[in-house]
């Protein structure tokens, strides 16, 4: 215990940021973000995926550096350089996935990292340990191997260890999210003991009523941007309730100067034309590390625009692979036109006009090793007229792909580059080239703005609303609540793999949605 | 886990034809190859130093025996006649980010089943046809034996690498109990398989004593090249080697395409063992294994999966091993100096590639 309560002194910041800005290509993952770290605080950093949080932790334990702004700790301008360099000025970091060798006890996973011409000093780690658990009341089984442990007892062993190397800052990333609700509970318990022994904290989360019940102070990031931030001082005098609607008033709430905000144009309604997708009563068992789907309905008529919103990871993902034939559904329909397709394999659903644009651009949208032109043709290999008898054609593919490229501005050393060289809204660029040829009837985007920079965010929001234009039906799914009020007709809100509600995008839309989202009635 | 996607990633690195190549790249490509190889040989040289022997003078032997003599590159071109079908066999499956490691096992069974149905075929039909049916056998046999794999890797995603590894012990054992008790020739007192008479096997090229199944070497692992480059169902393969989450998004039938690519490796490396016997050998004794399936590995790998160069590595190595081999005997070193040279080059190479990317690494950063 007296490591570090020496060192605490209040109101001071151990570690703060200012003005810090890091680019990468094609996107801003943070902008001028300025953050200060007290002790004695658990600090909480609120955001969607891609809003820059792992970034910033990046930054802060020394795996990456700042383009700009700089980063001062106990006062003095500090470049952090390495991992090993964060530890010793005090910066552990509890990473998301665990990081300790399952086949190892306890105690030899606390004892890696020692220098390796000596023999391990067990004893002495033993007395350590003893001295903080004891004062942390939780109990550490040092000669249990990690594999037997479960989830909650590995993160209280990976905090041992970042204790254990005197850090004075534990930056817990998306610590809860494998946790069960009473291991969450427990780690809540955990950082309090930890902060009034004069450590500062930060914890990363998406999840408001974690942010609302741990927390002390609360930055809210949003697009790499910090839209905010709630002081110690407000929330003490808040209520959980109110915190919660102020976070989402910072998170979804409309921006002044907002570059992105764009009116919707009014669209005519085609309430008379059949619906073009139909699903009844879709369900997907849950797997080990995806959430399942239950009883999802919804219709889309041709030109119509329907918006899936949500935090992050309730399911969308998982609908949209159901829908074009990737997961298998456990029930339900879905129907195109009128026929039933639920049996359907991914490859005939998209003869038959079913498109999907999947978020996961480098990972299974395209082969990344492959030239961009055939990169254009994945999901049509064997098509005339590109191969003819089996045999490919390579003239018609580089005259299409060519065309293409011009047609949607594909920005690209040649049709010959690895699509993975080029940026991440010229390889959007080439699936939505991909999806919306020829043929396309109803088309599925997943988070098609997921980080790509303004440009390129204006131009794909522009080929979806012509797509409906041209008499498609759009499945948008987004966690941008801002891009699904700007362009939907309807927004259904997706939770825990349920369809909780749908909302007509009129006036009062935000708000019903943003009720939606964090578990109230619209 | 992170076996099954290390190697994927290396191939997917290796797919050649993937990028474009311009002529500084071939030259690039050819001075890191040919580099590293005269390395090795140097280093290889001084081992035979440190043993005691004039490399120079073991090189000189490699060479004689297994280039100049007119002896010596007929048997040289025999031996590549297996060797290439075993080649195109890997370069189907390493393109498509499958580990066959079981060649040994596929090539031994294509061998003892060629060996035991060409003498009972010669007898009941035309020699071409009794000829072709036992290619047949042999082919059908040995993808029948790569089916355990093929279904446990498609099907329970099981790695590829232990279970071909595994069936290739079952495999060579299993082809040694067919020799001894099922398909032995009661004629000798030494347990082999009856023998093909020479009039029935593959004909010799010319006034030579190379056989044509060297023909049907090269036109096999050229056949493979073409398909693996210039098809639909080559690039389907690619894909799922280069990305198997992209095939399924693109609708591909992963699964269906998996034992597609077992079926034909494992066929090629049963006509690699019917090309040997049927060509060449004639029989099979019993614990006959040229472990050729292993050998080959490297070379294909030094071909980076390319059909045209792994047929000047597989050359290479038929020279090395049909040279080493009376090197070894002349000069008294062991028979297997020839795979410790094979494994230096390997090495070497991997370090080149290793260098390599480091240096364009910093250089792009």
């Amino acid at each position: 215990m007296s490591g570090f309560s020496s060192s605490s002194v209040a109101g001071r910041d151990i570690v703060a940021l200012e003005g810090v800005t890091k680019r990468f290509p094609g996107i801003v993952a943070n902008d001028s973000v300025d953050l200060s770290i007290r002790p004695g605080e658990v600090h909480v950093l609120l955001g969607e995926n891609g809003a820059g949080k792992s970034t910033l932790i990046g930054m802060l334990s020394g795996l990456q550096q700042p383009d700009e702004g700089r980063i001062l700790v106990d006062g003095k301008p500090t470049p952090i350089t390495s991992p090993r360099h964060a530890l010793a000025l005090g910066i552990g970091t509890v990473f998301q996935h665990m990081m300790l060798v399952p086949t190892l006890t306890v105690a030899e996973n606390l004892l890696l990292g020692g220098p390796w011409w000596q023999r391990p000093r067990t004893e002495e780690l033993a007395a350590r340990v003893a001295e903080i658990t004891g004062t942390l009341g939780i109990t550490v089984k040092l000669q249990a191997k990690v594999s037997e442990l479960s989830l909650g007892e590995q993160q209280q062993v990976e905090i041992l260890r970042a204790m254990l190397r005197n850090s004075r800052l534990l930056i817990l990333d998306e610590s809860t999210s494998m946790l069960t609700p009473k291991g969450i509970d427990e780690l809540g318990a955990l950082m309090r003991r930890l902060v009034e022994q004069g450590l500062a904290i930060v914890f990363i989360t998406h999840k408001l009523k974690e942010a609302a019940a741990f927390g002390d102070r609360i930055s809210v990031l949003k697009l790499g941007r910090k839209v905010g931030e709630i002081p110690p001082e407000r929330f003490r005098t808040l209520g959980e309730q109110e915190i919660v609607s102020e976070i989402v008033e910072l998170m979804f709430g409309k921006q002044k100067d907002d570059p992105e905000a764009v009116e919707r144009p009014v669209r005519t309604a085609r309430a008379e034309a059949a619906p073009l997708l139909q699903v009844t009563d879709l369900a997907v068992a849950p797997t080990d590390n995806a959430p399942g789907l239950s009883s999802i309905s919804f219709d889309i008529r041709p030109g119509e625009i329907l918006g899936i919103a949500g935090i992050d990871g309730n399911g969308q993902k998982q609908l949209a692979e159901a829908l074009a034939g990737q997961r298998t559904a456990a029930g339900g329909s879905v129907r195109l036109e009128g026929a039933a397709i639920e049996t359907l394999s991914v490859g005939e659903r998209r003869r038959r006009g079913l498109r999907y644009l999947t978020d996961d651009r480098l990972g299974e949208g395209t082969v990344g090793t492959f030239p961009v032109s055939i990169n254009f043709f994945l999901k049509q290999v064997g098509a005339a007229p590109f191969w003819r008898n089996g045999v490919e054609q390579r003239a018609e593919i580089d005259k299409r792909a060519a065309q293409l490229v011009r047609e949607y501005d594909v920005r690209t050393p040649s049709l010959k580059a690895p699509v993975a060289r080029l940026s991440g809204g010229n390889i959007q660029k080439v699936l939505l080239a991909r999806e919306l040829a020829e043929g396309a009837k109803v088309v599925i985007f997943n988070k098609p703005t997921y980080g790509l920079d303004l440009a390129n965010t204006l131009a794909s929001r522009q080929r979806i609303r012509d797509t409906a234009a041209r008499g498609l039906a759009v499945l948008l799914i987004s966690t941008d609540l801002e891009e699904l009020l700007g362009m939907c007709d309807r927004i259904a809100v997706i939770a825990d793999g349920a369809l909780v509600g749908t909302v007509e995008n009129a006036d009062d839309a935000r708000t019903k949605v943003g009720r939606l989202m964090i578990g109230l009635a619209a | 886990m992170s076996i099954d996607t290390a190697p994927t990633v290396s191939a997917t690195a290796l797919d050649a034809t993937s990028g474009a190549t311009t002529r500084r790249d071939i030259l690039h490509r050819l001075l890191m190859t040919l580099g590293p190889i005269l390395i090795a040989l140097v280093i290889a040289g001084c081992i035979l130093l440190a043993v005691g022997v004039d490399p120079l003078a073991y090189y000189g032997f490699v060479l004689e025996k297994g280039l100049f003599s007119p002896l010596g590159i007929q048997q040289t071109l025999t031996r590549m006649a297996p060797l290439l079908f075993l080649a195109a066999g890997l370069i189907v499956a390493f393109r498509a980010g499958m580990w066959n490691l079981g060649g040994d096992g596929q090539f031994l069974l294509g061998a003892v089943t060629a060996a035991a149905s060409a003498p009972v075929f010669v007898q009941i039909m035309p020699a071409w046809l009794a000829l072709f049916c036992s290619f047949l056998v042999a082919m059908v046999v040995a993808m029948i034996w790569s089916l355990v794999p093929a279904l446990l890797r498609a099907y329970q995603g099981v790695n590829e690498i232990i279970t071909t590894l595994m069936m290739t012990f079952l495999g060579t054992s299993l082809a040694n109990v067919l020799v001894k008790l099922a398909f032995r020739d009661p004629g000798t007192t030494v347990p082999q398989t009856r023998t093909l008479p020479v009039e029935g096997r593959l004909p010799r090229l010319f006034e030579t004593t190379i056989t044509s199944g060297l023909l049907l070497g090269l036109a096999a692992i050229v056949i493979v090249h073409l398909v693996m480059t210039r098809t639909a169902f080559g690039l389907k393969l690619r894909i799922v080697g280069a990305n198997p989450r992209a095939a399924v998004h693109s609708g591909l039938g992963v699964p269906g395409l998996t034992v597609a690519v077992f079926a034909i490796s494992a066929g090629l490396a049963g006509l690699a063992g019917a090309v040997d016997i049927i060509g060449v050998q004639g029989n099979v004794r019993a614990d006959w294994n040229p472990a050729y399936g292993l050998a080959v590995i490297p070379a294909v790998f030094l071909a980076r999966m390319n059909g045209f160069a792994a047929i000047g590595f597989v050359f290479l190595l038929s020279v090395l091993s049909i040279g080493g081999e009376s090197a070894a005997r002349r000069l008294g070193v062991p028979n297997h100096f020839t795979l410790v040279l094979v494994s230096i080059v390997l090495i070497v190479l991997a370090l080149a590639e290793y260098f390599d990317h480091r240096y364009n690494q910093s250089r792009r950063a």
